[in-house]
């Protein structure tokens, strides 16, 4: 169980640096041409969807541990 | 106006078929130790009757309002409907023909006359369980949603004459949205010769899920059902989802999963199997990520309320109040986004899939 | 794991629910909807259309009006002028007339006086004959008695007879 849960942790700040680096460089990147911000940020939701994917793999482990 | 009206009406009715009942906990026995997990597990869960209020009388008794709601349970071939009141909170065994249904842990099983449940070594129930086809809390929660929706939807249509005219009213708020979706997540993602197709879906789904995680989110009857958060709701609206993508699947996008082009070929064998496996697991993120979000939204906002009775302290009530406060205006924020993601994913699917070759 | 074990009731009733909400509302709502919505986005873009045209035409016509206004101004101007020039020529005529006529009348006046003056000098001349065929007539008759005297009075005579 405490393994599961460190792993589930590790999988958590995996997904949450992912995450963080994608927005901060799809921000940087909409500022430095916000004329293709629109275009910027679907490609940033769905990024974003498929690293949150790996995360919700780890949510799934966890409810059913739970 | 009128629709306001019709409602509140619905709700009236809804207030009419509520029972009252006096539980047989007393004063001495609700001194009990507040556990935070069963309440919200409680909250999360579907449940065969729709509770309105709870509150205390002033001799200690405590009083709760609840609906019942109808039961539809089809076992040994015979289909049995009748409300959820007979089962007494699952005190009592109810009997239709030869079989009988007792109501325990808010699951209908199947029992003997005393109502025995059987476990195994894990605490598991072993009963039989009959096709449950009840009209649950979640299901009337899920007609009430569809029944606004097609009050504010055909409403806001009847606005929209032969004539062009300029939106007011309802239809100024609605349109922008109908034009977002069409606009940002259709014409976007699926190309401007096919978006008219699965208009009907994308629109219908982006409403559907976002009035269903509005309603979750109201804090007291007929709201606070956790429907977009329930797994069998966020399964049927993927697996549509899968369905759409793959029989509309053009010969490119088979040809792009089964036979990647310009690529070695043992490379393109295990490409295959890398793209069938994400065949089904993007369908499944969608079902596991709408579910996920929602209910650790509903978890998270429960958990801070319950701070106050686990700490046992009304000091802790501003803290806890303001951070709920805050998670709400985070969950109303995540109630539109869910719905949004859910949406342009399925169109980013769709669009995936009937995009044509060009060279 | 309750959390993730589907319900198949559930299942069931969203199914129903859903298809029943996509078949209502693509009928009654998004149908609807979206077409007027596509008939006012096309009739907006045909309206700006048709006022960019309108704009266009009314410039076109302004410039045309602005080369019509200049064009009349000039006409009018080179008319002005014509006038101009046209009564000056008939002043200048008139006057040039006037004096052709001045200049012949007096010219003709002085041919009259001339002839006039040749005339009666001609007549003079021919009375002087006349009066001195007279004189010498009655001399005649009276020194015909004496020569002496006869020779005086015709000296006498002809001295008085003053040729101016």
């Amino acid at each position: 169980m405490s393994l599961t849960a460190i792993g589930l942790g590790l999988i958590i700040i995996g997904a949450g640096y992912g995450i963080s680096r994608l927005a901060g460089s799809a921000l940087e990147s909409m500022a430095r041409q916000p004329e293709i911000s629109s275009k910027i940020q679907t490609a940033m939701i769905i990024a974003a969807a498929l690293i949150e994917g790996v995360a919700l793999f780890a949510i799934v482990v966890a409810l059913m541990k739970g | 106006m009128r629709h306001i009206k019709q409602i509140l009406l619905l709700i009236a009715i809804f207030f009419s078929l509520s029972t009252t009942y006096a539980s047989d906990e007393h004063a001495s026995e609700s001194e009990e130790v507040f556990d935070p997990l069963v309440m919200i597990d409680h909250h999360i869960a579907d449940s065969h009757e729709w509770h309105v209020i709870s509150f205390t009388k002033s001799n200690g008794e405590e009083v709760h309002i609840s609906m019942p709601l109808p039961v539809i349970v089809f076992y040994n071939g015979h289909l049995n409907i009748f409300m959820s009141s007979a089962f007494h909170h699952g005190e009592k065994v109810v009997k239709k023909g030869d079989d009988y249904f007792k109501l325990y842990h808010e699951k209908i099983y199947v029992t003997d006359e005393a109502g025995t449940i059987h476990y195994d070594e894990d605490h598991n129930v072993l009963n039989e369980k009959p096709w449950d086809f009840s009209i649950t809390k979640n299901v009337g929660s899920m007609f009430l949603s569809a029944v606004l929706l097609l009050l504010l939807f055909i409403g806001a249509a009847r606005r929209y004459g032969s004539e062009p005219k300029a939106p007011k009213g309802l239809q100024s708020f609605l349109e922008p949205l109908i034009l977002f979706v069409r606009d940002d997540i259709g014409i976007a993602q699926i190309g401007k010769e096919k978006y008219e197709r699965y208009m009907p879906y994308l629109l219908t789904v982006f409403f559907f899920i976002w009035i269903n995680n509005l309603i979750g989110l109201v804090p007291f009857f007929p709201g606070g059902s956790n429907l977009t958060g329930n797994i069998s709701v966020t399964m049927f609206l993927a697996i549509v989802t899968f369905l759409i993508t793959n029989i509309n699947g053009t010969k490119s996008y088979w040809g792009h999963i089964f036979w990647m082009p310009g690529v070695p070929v043992p490379i393109r064998i295990l490409l295959s199997g890398i793209e069938f496996i994400g065949i089904l697991t993007k369908p499944f993120a969608l079902m596991i990520r709408l579910m996920a979000n929602i209910t650790a939204g509903h978890i998270i906002i429960l958990s801070l309320f319950s701070l106050i009775f686990v700490m046992k302290s009304v000091a802790i009530a501003p803290v806890s109040i303001l951070m709920s406060l805050m998670m709400f205006m985070l969950e109303l924020l995540v109630a539109a986004l869910q719905a949004y993601i859910f949406t342009l994913l399925s169109a980013l699917f769709i669009g995936m899939a009937v995009h044509e070759e060009e060279h | 794991m309750g959390l993730l074990t589907p319900d198949p009731g559930l299942v069931f009733w969203t199914a129903i629910t859903f298809g029943i909400l996509v078949i209502l509302l693509r009928k009654f709502a998004w149908k609807p909807i979206l077409h007027a919505l596509r008939t006012r986005e096309e009739t907006i873009e045909f309206s700006l259309a048709a006022a960019a045209k309108a704009k266009a035409e009314i410039e076109d016509l302004n410039v045309e009006k602005e080369k019509i206004l200049i064009a009349a101004k000039d006409e009018r101007d080179s008319l002005i002028k014509e006038a101009r020039e046209l009564k000056q020529n008939i002043v200048d005529d008139a006057r040039n007339k006037a004096q052709e006529e001045a200049d012949k009348i007096i010219v003709s006046a002085r041919q009259q006086i001339e002839r006039e003056k040749s005339d009666a000098i001609q007549e003079m001349k021919r009375q002087v004959a006349e009066l001195s065929v007279n004189i010498a007539g009655k001399l005649l008759e009276q020194e015909l008695e004496s020569t002496d005297k006869q020779k005086a009075i015709i000296e006498r005579y002809l001295q008085e007879v003053n040729f101016n």
